[in-house]
C-alpha cells in the first residue's frame, strides 16, 4: 500500500511527523514537472520514533526549501520528491527498506538516527551502490567498514568527545581551572559504555580526577542512588551520557537530594539539546550544557528554519536540524553531478566540498566516508531557550561556567 | 557507602510502594480472577496519560485527578471485561491471555500513533521537595505514594473480606459453578473485579506522575516488576503484594548500591526465583483474600 501525499499539505500537518509515523510504505511527495527522488529511511515507529518523526520532519523542510528556491538548477530546476519509508528502529526492517528505496528508484537516501539501524542499512544499500548520507549515527563502526556508499555528514563519537573535553578543558581554564574533579554517569549500552572509556582516559590528562563512574541500564526507573553517589564523591562536575527519559530522571533526583555540583556537563546528551526538556523541567535545566549536533543559528537558512517549525508547531531539535542538512548535501551533489546515476552520486559525493548547509562545519571532506570537517559544538540551556555558547565564533550567548550556585 | 545504606533503604521503600500500587490491580486481576492481564502496563499507561492530559489542558494536578480518574477508569475495566475480554475469550484461560496481550498491542500502538513516542513530564510546583527524614531526602510524591500504598492495601483488603461485593469476587475465584448456583452474576461480579483493578492502576497513575515521565512504552517499565510482586506477595494477595512491593523495592535499591545499578534488578529476579523454589505459594499466598 503507497500513500501519495500533496507535499505541501504534508508538511502542514506537522506533522508529517505523527501522520508518516503510521505508515509502513513510502510515502512520495510528489512535485510538479521533472523530479529527482531522495530518500528517508528513519525510525517512524518504535522506541526511536521520535527521533526519526523529527528527523524525517528536518528532511521535508529543507525538500520545500530547496524546491520552492527553484530546484536543481543543473537538472533544469527537478523538484526534490522524498519518499520516505519507516525502520520501525528495528536493524532487520531498515535493511529491508532499503530495498523498497532502491525499487522506488532514489539516488540516494539518509538515515537513520541510530547507528544500529543506519549499519544495517547502509550494508544492504552497498549492493545496490546507493549512497546513504548520515543524519546521525556516532558508532565509528559506521565509517570503519570501508563501504564507498558511506557518507557521515555529522561527528562520530570518537570527534563529539574529544572536542566536548577540549572544549571543557577551555571553559575551565576561562574560569580559572575550578573543576578538579568530575562524576561520569551513563547508561550501560555501548553509547554510554564507550563514550565513558574514553572520558577515563583523557580527563586525567587535563588535570581532572574522576572521582566516581555509575552506569545505568535503560530505561532505569530510580536515580536516588545514583544522586546520592554523586553527592558523596564530592564531585565538582556531572558528565552525564544517556537518554531523554533517564537523564530527566537524573536531573531531578539530583536536585531532590541537593547535589552542589559546579556543572551538569552532557556529551550528545538525550535531553540536554531538548527543547521539550528545558519546557517541562525548567527548573533543573537551568546551565546545563552538553556539547552535541547543532546548526549555526545565525544563517540566514537556519533562522528560516527555525521559523517554518515553529510554525508546523514542532520541535526544533538536532534530528531536525541534521536531516535538513543532509538534504541540502544530497541537493548539492545533485547540483554538481546533474545526474540521477547512483555511482555517479556516490563519486560525487565523495568529492564533495560543500560548504552550504546550515551546520557549523567546514567545507565538506569525506575521508573514508567520515566528513572531517564536522564538529559539535556546545549549547547551554538558559531560561526557556538552548543556547549555543562555544565556539565564539557561532555563540548566541556567553557560556555561563561554572554555574552561579543557589542561595 | 555505609552512610548511603539508610538512604537507599528508604528510597527502595518508597520506590517500592510505587511497585506495590501498580501490582494491586494486578493481584486482583490476576490472583484472585486467575486472568493474566497482559494489558495491566497498557492500562498503567493510559491512565498516565489521562492524568498527564488532565494536568495539561484543565490545569489539575495529578493528585486532584485521583477522584476522576478511579471510576474512569473502573467503567473502563468494567466494559473491557464484560463486553471485550470474556466474550472473545470464551472462558478459556488461554484465549484470556491472547486477548489481554491483543489489548496491550492495540492501546500501544494508538497511543503511539495519537500521542507519538514524545516524552512528557509534568512540571509541578512540588516536583523537587523533599521531605528530610532520619538524614535522608526523601521525595515528595514518593512518600506520598508510600502512605497511599500502605493505606491503600488494607482498604482493599477490608473491600475484599468485609463487603457483599467482596464475597461474591472470592466466592467467584473459589468455585464459580457454585457462586452461579447461590445467585452470584458471575459476569458481572468478573466485570466488577476487573474494573476494581483497573481502578487501582488508575490511582497508581496519579500517585506516580508527578515523579515520573509518560511514554507509550511506560507500562512495560513497571508490569514485570509488578507481576513479580504479585507472585512474591501470594497470588490473590493484598497485604502480600504490599510488602512484596516494598521488599522489592528496597532489595533493588541495595543491589544498585553495591553490585551497580546494572545489576540492580539482579535482587529483583532472584528474589523471585527463590520464592519460586521455596514458597510457591508466595509470602502471605495461604492467606490469600
Amino acid at each position: 500500500m503507497t500513500f501519495t501525499l500533496n507535499r505541501r499539505g504534508l508538511l502542514k500537518a506537522s506533522g508529517a511527523a505523527a501522520l508518516v509515523s503510521g505508515l509502513s510504505m513510502p510515502s512520495i511527495l510528489r512535485a510538479q514537472g521533472q523530479t529527482v527522488k531522495i530518500g528517508v529511511l528513519e525510525p517512524l515507529t518504535g522506541n526511536l520514533a521520535y527521533n526519526g518523526t523529527q528527523c524525517a520532519a528536518g528532511a521535508k523542510f529543507a525538500a520545500d526549501a530547496i524546491n520552492a528556491a527553484g530546484g536543481i538548477k543543473s537538472m533544469g530546476g527537478a523538484q526534490i520528491e522524498l519518499v520516505v519509508v519507516d525502520a520501525q528502529s528495528r536493524p532487520e526492517i531498515a535493511a529491508s527498506a532499503v530495498d523498497t528505496l532502491a525499487e522506488a528508484g532514489v539516488v540516494a537516501f539518509t538515515g537513520a538516527s541510530a547507528s544500529a539501524l543506519g549499519l544495517a542499512s547502509s550494508q544492504a544499500a552497498a549492493k545496490y551502490d546507493l549512497a546513504q548520507v548520515f543524519s546521525i549515527g556516532t558508532a565509528e563502526t559506521i565509517v570503519e567498514r570501508g563501504l564507498p556508499n558511506v557518507f557521515r555528514f555529522t561527528p562520530g563519537v570518537n570527534k563529539c568527545t574529544s572536542v566536548a573535553l577540549e572544549n571543557l578543558k577551555q571553559l575551565n581554564a576561562a574560569a580559572g581551572n575550578p573543576v578538579k574533579t568530575a562524576a561520569i554517569v551513563h547508561e550501560d549500552g555501548p553509547f554510554g559504555s564507550n563514550m565513558a572509556k574514553i572520558m577515563a582516559e583523557q580527563l586525567p590528562q587535563q588535570g581532572i580526577e574522576v572521582v566516581e563512574t555509575i552506569s545505568h541500564p535503560t530505561p532505569h526507573r530510580d536515580f536516588n542512588n545514583i544522586a546520592l553517589r554523586v553527592k558523596a564523591s564530592g564531585a565538582n562536575i556531572l558528565i552525564p551520557s544517556n537518554y531523554l527519559n533517564e537523564y530527566t530522571l537524573m536531573a531531578r533526583a539530583l536536585r531532590q537530594q541537593r547535589a552542589e555540583l559546579m556543572a551538569i556537563y552532557s556529551i550528545l546528551g538525550g535531553a540536554a539539546s531538548n527543547i521539550k526538556f528545558v519546557r517541562e523541567n525548567n527548573d533543573v535545566a537551568q546551565y546545563v550544557m552538553d556539547c552535541n549536533h547543532w546548526y549555526d543559528p545565525n544563517k540566514p537558512e537556519s533562522k528560516a528554519l527555525a521559523a517554518s517549525v515553529a510554525q508546523a508547531g514542532l520541535d526544533l531539535t538536532y534530528d531536525v536540524m541534521v536531516s535538513y542538512a543532509t538534504i541540502q548535501v544530497i541537493a548539492d551533489a545533485l547540483e554538481r553531478g546533474a545526474s540521477t546515476d547512483r555511482k555517479a552520486m556516490i563519486e560525487t559525493l565523495a568529492a564533495s566540498t560543500y560548504d552550504g548547509s546550515i551546520m557549523p562545519y567546514g567545507p565538506t571532506k569525506f575521508v573514508n566516508g567520515d566528513n572531517v570537517n564536522s564538529q559539535p559544538v556546545n549549547t547551554q540551556i538558559r531560561g526557556e531557550e538552548i543556547e549555543l555558547v562555544f565556539p565564539e565564533e557561532y555563540a548566541t550567548a556567553e557560556p555561563v561556567f561554572p554555574v552561579p550556585q543557589e542561595g | 557507602m555505609s552512610s548511603l545504606i539508610l538512604p537507599a533503604v528508604l528510597s527502595g521503600l518508597t520506590m517500592g510502594a510505587v511497585y506495590a500500587l501498580v501490582a494491586l490491580g494486578l493481584t486482583l486481576i490476576y490472583g484472585v480472577l486467575h486472568i493474566i492481564n497482559f494489558a495491566h502496563g497498557s492500562l498503567l499507561m493510559l491512565a498516565l496519560y489521562a492524568a498527564y492530559f488532565l494536568f495539561v489542558h484543565m490545569g489539575l494536578d495529578p493528585y486532584l485527578a485521583i477522584p476522576i480518574l478511579l471510576p474512569v477508569f473502573f467503567c473502563l475495566g468494567y466494559v473491557l471485561q464484560r463486553w471485550v475480554i470474556a466474550p472473545m475469550s470464551g472462558g478459556s484461560e488461554q484465549n484470556v491471555l491472547l486477548v489481554t496481550l491483543a489489548l496491550a498491542l492495540i492501546i500501544d500502538n494508538l497511543a503511539l500513533y495519537f500521542w507519538t513516542s514524545n516524552t512528557r513530564s509534568v512540571d509541578i510546583p512540588y516536583a523537587y521537595n523533599t521531605v528530610e527524614f532520619l538524614g535522608a531526602y526523601l521525595p515528595l510524591g514518593r512518600v506520598i505514594a508510600f502512605f497511599a500504598a500502605l493505606a491503600a492495601a488494607p482498604l482493599l483488603w477490608l473491600f475484599m473480606t468485609r463487603t457483599r461485593t467482596g464475597s461474591a469476587i472470592r466466592a467467584v475465584a473459589i468455585e464459580k459453578r457454585g457462586a452461579e448456583i447461590v445467585g452470584i452474576d458471575v459476569n458481572h461480579t468478573y466485570a466488577i473485579c476487573f474494573g476494581i483493578g483497573t481502578a487501582c492502576v488508575a490511582l497508581a497513575a496519579c500517585l506516580l506522575l508527578p515523579t515520573f515521565y509518560v511514554t507509550p512504552q511506560v507500562g512495560y517499565t513497571f508490569v514485570l516488576v509488578a507481576f513479580t510482586t504479585v507472585v512474591l506477595g501470594g497470588m490473590g494477595s493484598l497485604p502480600g503484594a504490599l510488602i512484596a512491593g516494598l521488599l522489592l523495592g528496597v532489595i533493588e535499591s541495595l543491589c544498585g548500591l553495591f553490585l551497580g545499578e546494572s545489576l540492580g534488578q539482579i535482587g529483583i529476579f532472584t528474589a523471585f526465583i527463590l520464592i519460586l523454589l521455596f514458597k510457591p505459594s508466595g509470602l502471605l499466598g495461604r492467606r490469600a483474600a
